[in-house]
């Protein structure tokens, strides 16, 4: 499903991604771990376009497709989502026009007529009982005045709408208390399925309590350093990175 | 030969056309207000309350005048779907009589004004030009030396107008072309009125409107005015709203440039009495070299008055956007609550915003406050729309919206506030590129 290889991007000239591998496949899991500052989640900028950041080298494909000549609207209609580490809060544009533009628009790149109001409302009510996210949330506008927790289930939310094939879900756990991760860890299991996949960038081993992973990988100094099972989450929990920092150093 | 001259030439080879159709009233002023225009010359950038527009330029064009009352017949279907209105017309600046005129509840009267200074001298003399006398702007005494006609509202005691007004000015000329219109509004002791004023341009000629509107409320009387502007981009509209409220009047007034060429608003309201509440508000959409400056002084005269102030820009190409916000709060103005808002989106780099707001306070058991901020479309929230497969188009648009949104909501007619969702958002979508009749009403 996605292919990545030797990407590289910096911002402002200063490079964080050095060399990026890794091949993501239908129905997998991946859980991309590593220490503050190593590229974790300029990756997930980069996959997902933001202009801040530049590629300078690699490849990314998609389902064959070149991602990287896609813009990043193109990216969300071909099936690609992230969960912001910090969603942003959009005054004046309530949840419902943002949700229904967005679902209309990834239903005229695949031809289809606009969602009618009746459908939109019941995939509306269907997807928010998901993430336990309450009744008054259509009429508020987008983040404004959510409390941390809210803002991680409305990302969640978003995703069980577009229903896409990839998901990026950046540090969804920071912010969050141990019964909004539950939520947010439980609608993001409902909604896997044998031909999606997911990519958790996350700092602690706690979320993968919850969401559990196929593969787990170490990202450091902007490459993939280790990849490994399951057990290697719990390995970090318990030792730290500084024995992976170590090894990597001495090559 | 300046350009004040011509018009002084105009105006001494053309005097006796100018009065000869007009009543008495409104020629008694004429030769006097000349003067003064004479004296005081077109506003130009050297006038520190106009430092963004020269007028000078506008009036330099070579327009023609209809100074004969020619019959200029217009073809303009108005007929509104959702707003049940009474509605009215003025072309250029006559008083247009159609066929059917609402009937009106007993004792409103509205015609044209030139026919309500003959038919009700005494009346119109109580009030005309006793606001506009206070005002000290070049364009109002030019507007008094060359008025003809113009719109006349009159409500009397303590009756409420069940529908709103709707009033459509419409610019229509086979040459380049001056209106100097003038409008009289008094609502008496606890009436109640709702005006929509909706300004177009007809013909590819270039435009000068300038427009005076006199605007009283009395005590307990109350007084809604939504002006909107959608003229083209060969028009320079001067308009000069010029409002009195008495003792306990409540007043609302929301301008909305949907679409224009050059738009200098003069506001200027004069809280007399105690109580008064004014709730000022105002949006203005600009792309190409389109220039929208809206001056407002809100005159805190006497105790317990509140004022409330919202003016919004979303500005794009190379639009020129200017806010002026005056508050003057008169000694022994105690008590006196007003709060000014202007926020300002330029959505380009080469658009230009420049906000003033201008406190004077002379009072010390005040509430005032004042904002000015101009900004940018948040690339933040675009990125995160695009991320979640909407376009670039489309996430500006919801965000420009947004920041317009509050204003629309100020609108107390519901028929209207949808219409103006609509035209607004036509407007973001480009859709609105040229004035094509009346588009309150298509």
């Amino acid at each position: 499903m996605l292919t990545i290889k030797n990407l590289h991007a910096n911002i402002n000239g200063k490079e964080i991604l050095r060399g990026i591998n890794l091949q993501v496949n239908e129905g997998e899991i991946h859980a991309i771990m590593g220490p503050n500052g190593s590229g974790k989640s300029t990756l997930s900028a980069v996959l997902t376009g933001n202009p801040l950041f530049t590629v300078t080298e690699g490849e990314v494909l998609f389902n064959d497709k070149n991602l990287l000549d896609l813009a990043p609207e193109d990216r969300s209609r071909e099936g690609i989502f992230l969960s912001f580490q910090y969603p942003v809060e959009i005054p004046g544009v309530s949840m419902t026009n943002f949700m229904r533009s967005a679902i209309n628009e990834h239903r005229k790149y695949k031809d289809l007529d606009p969602i009618s109001a009746s459908d939109f409302l019941k995939l509306m009510r269907e997807k928010k009982d998901l993430v336990e996210l309450d009744n008054k949330l259509a009429s508020r506008s987008v983040n404004e005045g959510f409390s941390g927790g809210e803002k991680k289930r409305n990302e969640i939310f978003q995703m069980a709408m577009l229903d896409p094939k990839l998901s990026i879900l950046d540090e969804t756990d920071s912010g969050l208390d141990i019964d909004a991760l539950r939520i947010v860890a439980n609608g993001v299991n409902k909604l896997k399925t044998d031909h999606n996949a997911c990519i958790v960038i996350t700092h602690y081993q706690r979320l993968l309590d919850y969401i559990k992973p196929d593969i787990v990988h170490v990202l450091y100094k902007g490459q993939i350093v280790k990849t490994a099972g399951p057990e290697l989450a719990l390995e970090l929990e318990e030792r730290g990175y500084d024995w992976i920092k170590q090894e990597v150093d001495a090559r | 030969m300046s350009i004040e001259q011509s018009y002084v030439e105009l105006y001494k080879e053309h005097q006796a056309d100018l009065k000869k159709p007009c009543s008495d009233l409104l020629n008694a002023g004429r030769d006097e207000a000349f003067a003064r225009f004479e004296s005081l010359g077109f506003p130009t950038t050297h006038n520190e309350d106009y430092l963004y527009t020269d007028l000078g330029v506008p009036f330099s064009i070579d327009y023609g005048l209809n100074l004969n009352r020619l019959y200029i017949p217009v073809a303009f279907r108005c007929d509104v779907p959702s707003i049940n209105a009474y509605l009215y017309y003025v072309v250029n600046d006559s008083f247009y009589v159609t066929q059917e005129q609402p009937v009106l509840p007993e004792g409103v009267i509205i015609c044209g004004l030139n026919e309500a200074a003959q038919k009700y001298p005494e009346l119109v003399a109580k009030y005309y030009n006793r606001q506009a006398g206070r005002d000290k702007a070049a364009t109002v005494a030019f507007n008094e030396a060359f008025v003809q006609d113009g719109f006349f509202m009159y409500v009397p005691k303590g009756v409420v107008l069940p529908q709103p007004v709707q009033l459509v000015d419409i610019m229509r000329s086979d040459v380049d072309f001056m209106a100097n219109s003038r409008n009289l509004v008094i609502i008496e002791e606890g009436a109640s009125a709702q005006l929509l004023e909706c300004a177009h341009t007809q013909d590819p000629v270039q435009f000068l409107c300038n427009r005076v509107t006199e605007v009283f409320v009395c005590e307990n009387g109350s007084f809604e005015y939504y002006a909107l502007e959608n003229t083209h981009n060969k028009t320079t509209n001067i308009g000069s709203l010029l409002v009195k409220q008495e003792a306990s009047s409540n007043v609302l007034i929301n301008t909305v440039t949907l679409h224009n060429g050059l738009t200098r608003n003069n506001i200027r309201v004069d809280l007399d009495g105690a109580n008064a509440e004014i709730l000022l508000c105002g949006m203005a959409i600009g792309d190409k070299n389109q220039q929208i400056d809206n001056f407002t002084q809100i005159n805190h005269n006497t105790h317990h008055c509140r004022s409330h102030e919202l003016f919004k820009y979303v500005l794009d190409d190379s639009a020129i956007g200017a806010f002026a916000g005056r508050i003057y709060v008169a000694p022994g103005a105690q008590k006196t609550e007003a709060l000014m808002t202007n926020k300002n989106l330029c959505a380009t780099p080469t658009a230009k915003m420049k906000a003033k707001p201008q406190l004077e306070i002379y009072a010390d058991d005040v509430k005032c406050s004042h904002g000015a901020t101009v900004g940018q479309l948040d690339e933040a929230a675009l990125f995160y729309m695009r991320s979640r497969g909407i376009s670039v188009q489309e996430a500006k648009l919801l965000l420009k919206f947004a920041f317009a949104a509050d204003v629309i909501e100020n609108i107390r007619i519901d028929a209207l506030k949808d219409r103006i969702h609509l035209l607004v958002e036509k407007r973001f979508r480009g859709e609105l590129s040229k004035c094509a009749g009346c588009v309150i009403c298509q």
